[in-house]
């Protein structure tokens, strides 16, 4: 069983995720430093899949990679890339390391990225990839082919409460958690009220019963930062008195602590939501701004250093 | 006939749902919405990349398919067991099917086979190791060259 598994299974403290930077060259130096970056704040980092489109070191060894680094993966999977017979390889070929979370995502379009030439593959979609990856740790591939002794994953997905058809979401939600998802990673928004009922949705419908959800805050320091997510990348939109409210603050210092300030009430608030397992962070800041919300909303192993220091002072 | 109907089906189906000829039609359950004219050719549900307009990640110019097929599916046209079968897992696409026509397809029921594993069903027996039929050959000479035994 995965730590992750573990942690959300045992419901004691909000879960910290993040992702991990995009490694192009350095070799195991790279990957060390951003290990070292982020294990004192998070619980488990996602290895990402060619994010954006954009071809950088496979998800497969950087997942290897960051276990060697004590860091446990998430390793993302995504179907634009690769079809059914390479993403099975690759969700066992990681297990062979001992990669035990996969999270199955759809993914961006080619056209995305800085290949937009490539073809897409999209062989399967999130939801198969789902079952699939389900069906690796069950002890058959998706042929029905039998796996001697198979792997204990622990799948999840990811799924966006923000875009439309909102009203579908939350059944779509539902699809992955029966296909066998264990946890969601949300995308980043900006609406806490349609994260809210989102939410609300999957406890009605039983989807918080099997399955955690992890909303997404991202970290930002510029207001073009937040221009550039709405206008540009698919699926998040914002709302013009947020950037405004980041645009007015005025110097770029005062920007900067507005735009935490906002990513600040967005964690707190997805965290009061009953249904709720954690958060997932994605920093774009690197300016120590991921160490000061965990410590802020203590949560993840920030949580534990609390209990442990409050622990000592009573003794 | 069998040569006829794949053309017959698809100057059907072209014009109206854009039909792609995947061979495994969903049609009625997608709100009459063809998914397979979605960029990504989702069968389980629009992905996370719909615009705030309803548009799509990858054609901006178009309404995604399955905004519009999860208002059509609500339709009082359509009939009220359609609707239900909406949210249905819908396996992987058989992508042998392609070309052929999802009327016959339908009618043999060649359209619900799915791999024993997406049904949970894992195959005991396990197939031939790759090469087997190569197994007895016995003079060493008689293999390709670079082949290894």
């Amino acid at each position: 069983m995965s730590r992750l598994s573990a942690l959300l299974d045992a419901g004691t403290r909000p879960v910290v995720t993040a992702e991990f930077p995009a490694i192009d060259g350095g070799g195991m130096a790279a990957i060390e430093r951003a290990a070292d970056a982020l294990r004192p704040y998070v619980d488990a980092v996602n290895a990402t899949d060619n994010p954006a489109a954009h071809a950088h070191a496979s998800n497969t060894a950087i997942a290897i990679a960051m276990s060697q680094c004590g860091l446990e993966p998430i390793m993302q999977v995504v179907c634009r890339d690769k079809n059914r017979l390479a993403m099975q390889a690759d969700i066992m070929g990681a297990a062979l390391f001992g990669i035990e979370n996969v999270a199955c995502l759809t993914g961006d379009d080619v056209t995305a990225g800085d290949e937009p030439e490539a073809r897409r593959v999209f062989d399967l979609d999130g939801v198969q990839l789902v079952k699939a990856a389900t069906g690796l740790s069950e002890g058959h591939y998706l042929s029905g082919r039998v796996i001697k002794d198979p792997p204990q994953l622990f799948v999840g997905a990811v799924e966006n409460p923000f875009a439309p058809p909102l009203d579908y979401r939350v059944l779509r939600a539902k699809k992955k958690a029966d296909a066998g998802a264990r946890f969601l990673q949300l995308q980043i928004g900006y609406y806490p009220d349609r994260l809210a009922s989102f939410v609300r949705g999957c406890v009605e419908t039983g989807v918080t019963r099997t399955t955690a959800l992890l909303p997404t805050v991202v970290l930002t320091k510029t207001a073009r930062a937040l221009s550039f997510m709405d206008d540009k990348v698919p699926g998040i939109s914002i709302p013009a008195e947020t950037i405004r409210r980041v645009t007015d603050a005025g110097d770029k210092d005062a920007v900067a602590e507005a735009s935490y300030q906002v990513t600040l009430e967005l964690a707190r608030a997805a965290l009061a939501i009953p249904g709720v397992s954690g958060l997932h962070v994605t920093d774009f800041r690197h300016d120590g701004s991921l160490a000061r919300l965990v410590e802020d909303l203590r949560i993840g192993p920030s949580y534990e250093r609390e209990q442990h220091a409050h622990g000592s002072q009573l003794v | 006939m069998a040569k006829l109907l794949p053309l017959l089906e698809h100057a059907a189906k072209k014009p109206v749902w854009d039909c792609r000829m995947c061979g495994q039609c969903v049609l009625h359950s997608t709100g009459m919405t063809c998914p397979m004219t979605c960029p990504k050719t989702l069968r389980n549900g629009p992905c996370g990349g719909v615009r705030e307009d309803g548009h799509c990640e990858v054609k901006p110019e178009m309404r995604c398919v399955w905004v519009k097929a999860e208002d059509r599916s609500h339709s009082p046209l359509m009939p009220h067991h359609w609707e239900e079968e909406f949210n249905d897992l819908r396996p992987p696409v058989d992508n042998r099917l392609q070309g052929t026509s999802s009327w016959i397809n339908l009618v043999t029921k060649r359209d619900r086979r799915t791999p024993a594993g997406w049904a949970g069903d894992p195959v005991t027996a396990q197939p031939e190791p790759i090469g087997a039929a190569l197994v007895e050959i016995d003079d060493p000479a008689l293999l390709p060259t670079g082949f290894h035994a």
